[in-house]
C-alpha cells in the first residue's frame, strides 16, 4: 500500500499557479527527497501532501484514505523548517518535544508515563536528553532543528515529513539527526524529505524528485556527488564559505534562509 | 485591618483575587502567540456590551460578556484568514466598539460620567453579590479551561502549523481563547477597568518570563505574581484612596522592574563569583586572516 498517492495535483496561491500537475508515490519504508531550488514549489508540494496548503485540483491520498478524510494524524510526523519564530515566552525542550505526543493521546487526556517515556526516548534518540529542561531558545539552530525532530518522532509516526531538515544547520546535528533518521527508516519508517542539498542524508534516500517550476522533472536514484565530490577522501567545503580547518564541513550558512 | 468589616470590601477583594489567577493563565497564551494587545481590543468591544446592557436595563456585565465573546470570534475569523487588511479591520473593530459603547452608555438611564469611568477603570464599591457569583463562576470556568488544555493549547500558540498537522482541533481551540479571552475582559473591567485589563494578562507574564526556564513554571510564577498585584491592588487603594485598577497595574509594573532588576542583578554577581560555565565548542572555527 502506498503512504503517501498524490495524482495530478494543482496548487496555487492568489490565482497564480505554483505546482502543475504533480503525481508522486511514496511506498511504505521508503526514503524519497524532493529536491529542487528555491521556490521551485518544492515545500509547496509537502505542505499540500500535510493538508497546510489547500489542493486546487487533483488528489492525495494518506495511508490509502482521502487526505480530506484521513484523521489517523498520529501517524504522520511533521518537521517543519525551524522552531516557530516563538516569543519571549520560555519553553523546555522537553515541553516543545511533548507537543508531539498530543496527535496519538488527544487534547483530553492529561499526559501519562507513556508520554513521559516518549519524549525521553525520542530525545535519547536525537541525542539531546542532557538537555530535556533548557529553554529551547538557549540551543543552536541544529539543535532546534533535532527538537524538531524529536518532537515528531515522539507521536511514534508512521510518517515523517521534514521540510529543508539540513537548512543552516551545524555538522554535528547533521550527523546527528542522519543517524536518528537512518534508526527511523530501518524499524520500517517511510520518510518523505524536502531538501537543497543532501549532505549527511544521502545515504538515506532511496529515491530522489526533482521539483522544477511547479513540475517534477526528474525522479529517480539521488544525484551521484561528481567530479572532485566523489573522491573518497573528499572534504566538503564550500569555497564561499570560510575556510576551515582541513577536515572540518563547513554549514552551509549562505543556505539558511531556504524559501 | 479594620477595612474588611465592609462586605464591598471582601467583594472587591474576592472579585480581584480571582482575576488575578485567571487572567495571566489565560495572557500567558496570548503572549505568546504575539497577541499582547488584543485584551485592549477586545475592552474596547466590551464597552459597547455594557452600554446595551444599561441602556435595556440588563446586568452590563452579561451583555458585555455576549458582545465581547462576538467581537473577539470576530477578531479570530479574520487573523485566521491572515489578510493583511485584517490589521485594519481591527482597528475599525476596536474603535466602533468603544464609541458605540460610550455612545450608548450616554443614552442610558444610568448616564453619568462616574458610571462610564466605573466601567473604563474599575471602582470597588460597585461590585455586587451577583457580580461576585458571575465572576467568580466565570473566572473558576476560564482557569479550568485554560489549565486543562494547557498542552494542546501550548502547542496552537507555539507553532499552529504543526497543531493542525497532529490533527489538534486547531479552530474549536482559537475560538475556545477568543471566546475566554471575552469572558475574563469582561469579568474584571468592574475592578481593573476595561481599559487596564490587558495589562493583568500581560504583565505578570512579562515579569515571569524573566526567571523562567520553561512554560508550565512561567505560567505558574505568572499567576502567583497576577494574585498579589490583585490582592494588593484592593488594599492599597482602599488605604491610600486610589482607582484599584490603575493601583494594580502600577503594583504589577512595580513587581516587573524589581524582577528584572533583581535577575539581572543576580547574574552578574553569578558570573563574578563563578569561573566561566564551560561552552559548547563552535560549529565552526574561524581562523584570522594571516594566522595560517
Amino acid at each position: 500500500m502506498s503512504v503517501v498517492q498524490v495524482r495530478h495535483a494543482a496548487v496555487g496561491y492568489e490565482g497564480r499557479e505554483i505546482l502543475h500537475d504533480v503525481s508522486l508515490t511514496v511506498g511504505a519504508g521508503e526514503v524519497v527527497a524532493i529536491l529542487g531550488a528555491n521556490g521551485s514549489g518544492k515545500s509547496t508540494l509537502i505542505r499540500t501532501i500535510l493538508g497546510l496548503v489547500p489542493l486546487g485540483h487533483g488528489a492525495i491520498e494518506l495511508f490509502g484514505t482521502p487526505q480530506r478524510k484521513f484523521r489517523d494524524w498520529a501517524r504522520v510526523g511533521y518537521v517543519p523548517q525551524r522552531l516557530g519564530a516563538g516569543s519571549g515566552v520560555p519553553a523546555t525542550v522537553g515541553e516543545v518535544v511533548a507537543s508531539g505526543r498530543l496527535a496519538r493521546r488527544g487534547i483530553f487526556r492529561p499526559s501519562g508515563a507513556a508520554d513521559k517515556a516518549a519524549v525521553r526516548d525520542a530525545l535519547t534518540d536525537v541525542g539531546l536528553l542532557d538537555r530535556i529542561n533548557d529553554p529551547v531558545t538557549t540551543l543552536s539552530g541544529g539543535q532546534q532543528q533535532r527538537t524538531l525532530i524529536a518532537r515528531a518522532l515522539a507521536g511514534k509516526p508512521d510518517l515523517l515529513v521534514l521540510d529543508e531538515p539540513t537548512a543552516g544547520v551545524d555538522a554535528a546535528s547533521q550527523e546527528a539527526f542522519a543517524a536518528a533518521l537512518g534508526r527511523f527508516a530501518e524499524a520500517g519508517g517511510t520518510i518523505v524529505l524536502v531538501a537543497h542539498e543532501l549532505g549527511p542524508l544521502r545515504p538515506l534516500i532511496d529515491r530522489a524528485v526533482v521539483v522544477h517550476e511547479g513540475r517534477i522533472a526528474h525522479e529517480g536514484p539521488p544525484p551521484e556527488p561528481a567530479g572532485h565530490h566523489a573522491e573518497p577522501d573528499h572534504d566538503h567545503v564550500h569555497p564561499h564559505a570560510v575556510q576551515a580547518a582541513p577536515g572540518i564541513c563547513v554549514a552551509p550558512a549562505d543556505r539558511i534562509a531556504a524559501n | 485591618m479594620d477595612l474588611f468589616q465592609y462586605d464591598f470590601m471582601i467583594r472587591a477583594l474576592l472579585g480581584a483575587l480571582i482575576i488575578g489567577l485567571a487572567a495571566p493563565a489565560l495572557g500567558i497564551y496570548l503572549v505568546q502567540r504575539r497577541l499582547s494587545l488584543i485584551g485592549d481590543g477586545i475592552g474596547h468591544v466590551a464597552l459597547t456590551g455594557v452600554g446595551v446592557g444599561l441602556l435595556l436595563n440588563q446586568s452590563p456585565v452579561l451583555s458585555a460578556v455576549v458582545v465581547a465573546a462576538v467581537g473577539a470570534v470576530g477578531v479570530e475569523l479574520i487573523r485566521e484568514r491572515g489578510r493583511t487588511s485584517g490589521d485594519l479591520a481591527l482597528a475599525l473593530l476596536f474603535y466602533g466598539g468603544i464609541a458605540g459603547g460610550v455612545v450608548l452608555v450616554s443614552l442610558s438611564n444610568d448616564a453619568s460620567s462616574n458610571s462610564l469611568m466605573q466601567y473604563l477603570f474599575g471602582s470597588l464599591i460597585t461590585t455586587s453579590p451577583q457580580d461576585v457569583t458571575v465572576i467568580a463562576v466565570l473566572g473558576a470556568a476560564v482557569l479550568i479551561a485554560m489549565l486543562a488544555f494547557r498542552p494542546a493549547l501550548f502547542a496552537v500558540c507555539n507553532d499552529e502549523e504543526y497543531a493542525r498537522v497532529s490533527g489538534l482541533p486547531v479552530r474549536a481551540l482559537n475560538l475556545l481563547m477568543a471566546v475566554t479571552t471575552a469572558v475574563t475582559v469582561t469579568i474584571a473591567m468592574r475592578t481593573v477597568g476595561l481599559l487596564l485589563v490587558s495589562a493583568l494578562m500581560v504583565i505578570p507574564v512579562a515579569a515571569a518570563q524573566q526567571v523562567t526556564r520553561g512554560f508550565r513554571s512561567t505560567m505558574a510564577a505568572a499567576m502567583a505574581i497576577g494574585l498579589v498585584a490583585a490582592g494588593a491592588g484592593v488594599v492599597v487603594s482602599a488605604e491610600a484612596d486610589t482607582p484599584p485598577g490603575a493601583t494594580t497595574v502600577i503594583l504589577a509594573l512595580a513587581a516587573f522592574v524589581a524582577i528584572t532588576v533583581g535577575a539581572a542583578g543576580l547574574r552578574l554577581v553569578r558570573r563574578r563569583a563563578q569561573p566561566p560555565r564551560e561552552v559548547e565548542p563552535p560549529d565552526v572555527v574561524l581562523q584570522e586572516a594571516g594566522v595560517r
